[in-house]
């Protein structure tokens, strides 16, 4: 199925003019599932607020919510996690060895597709808030 | 076109977890976003409202499950693409000990959380 041949050190970052469209998925991806983990960490802190009392918890979930920075943050939030999912449904498929031959193109299907849901939801992210 | 990049080594049980925990994720994390960005805005979050979701077991028991295998999936996924950058011997020993110890503390206190919101404590 997949033949393999010399891609070089694929570790090396420094040789990123030379990437083709499946190296940038694979470090997009990386970066987009970095990001995820992180955010994880701090969700759970912030949900956390919810031992101290329940005001605690609407306070805190309010007052974040109120802040123009987190409204932009949590777009940035959403585009990363529908790249990471698009994508990361794109390499499932890969795995299973469908669609091999359209993997430049599904990739380029992702990046716009995020970009799509990304601004059309923008409106629903930034509803209420204020600069 | 055969090229494949991966931080993972096809075939092993890391690379199947991920992807088992992958598959499980995309439905959740949709889910999640839905929620509560589109049907409840996150600005109008309130506990209450938390609380009346958290009552009901399933979605609890969806909660927990989405906790556990999202920790799972971005933690084995740090842990293999260090690997991948080379991570060898002690250091290797260390940085996994490192993530499973920081995983086992994000899951229960996310746990101890979520029976909170419910009200079970
Ligand atoms: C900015 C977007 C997000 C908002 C507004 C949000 C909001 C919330 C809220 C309010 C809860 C409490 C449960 C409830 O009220 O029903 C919750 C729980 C949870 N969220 Fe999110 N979430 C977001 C994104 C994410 C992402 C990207 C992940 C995965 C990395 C995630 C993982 C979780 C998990 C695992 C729980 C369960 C917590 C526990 O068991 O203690 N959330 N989220
Ligand atoms: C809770 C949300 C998620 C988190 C925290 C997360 C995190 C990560 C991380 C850190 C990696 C390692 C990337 C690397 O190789 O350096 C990864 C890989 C991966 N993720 Fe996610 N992810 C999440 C959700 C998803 C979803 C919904 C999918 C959808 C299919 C997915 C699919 C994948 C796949 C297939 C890989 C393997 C990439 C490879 O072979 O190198 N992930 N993820």
């Amino acid at each position: 199925m997949s033949q393999s041949y010399n891609r070089g050190l694929i570790e090396d970052f420094g040789r990123w003019k030379e990437f083709s469209a499946g190296m940038w998925a694979w470090i997009f991806h990386k970066f987009t599932g970095w990001m995820l983990i992180g955010y994880l960490f701090t969700h759970i802190a912030v949900l956390s607020s919810s031992l101290t009392g329940p005001e605690a918890y609407t306070n805190t979930i309010g007052g974040l919510e109120s802040l123009f920075i987190v409204r932009v943050l949590e777009v940035g939030l959403l585009a990363v996690a529908v790249f990471h999912i698009l994508n990361g449904l794109r390499l499932l498929m890969v795995d299973l060895g469908v669609g091999l031959e359209a993997q430049d193109k599904s990739f380029y299907a992702s990046l716009v597709l995020t970009a799509i849901i990304t601004v059309a939801s923008v409106p629903t992210f930034l509803d209420g808030v204020t600069l | 076109m055969a090229e494949r990049y991966s931080s993972f080594a096809p075939g092993g049980t890391a690379w199947l977890l991920q992807r088992i925990t992958a598959a499980f994720l995309v439905v959740v994390l949709a889910f999640h976003f839905f929620l509560l960005h589109f049907v409840n805005h996150a600005a109008e979050i309130e506990f209450a409202g938390t609380q009346a979701r958290m009552e009901n077991v399933g979605y609890f028991l969806t909660m927990v499950l989405f906790l556990v295998a999202g920790t799972f999936h971005g933690v084995n996924g740090v842990y293999n693409a260090l690997i991948n950058q080379g991570l060898d011997g002690t250091q290797k020993k260390v940085v996994l000990a490192v993530l499973v110890i920081a995983s086992l503390a994000l899951i229960a206190q996310g746990i101890y959380v979520a029976t909170t919101m419910a009200g079970w404590t």
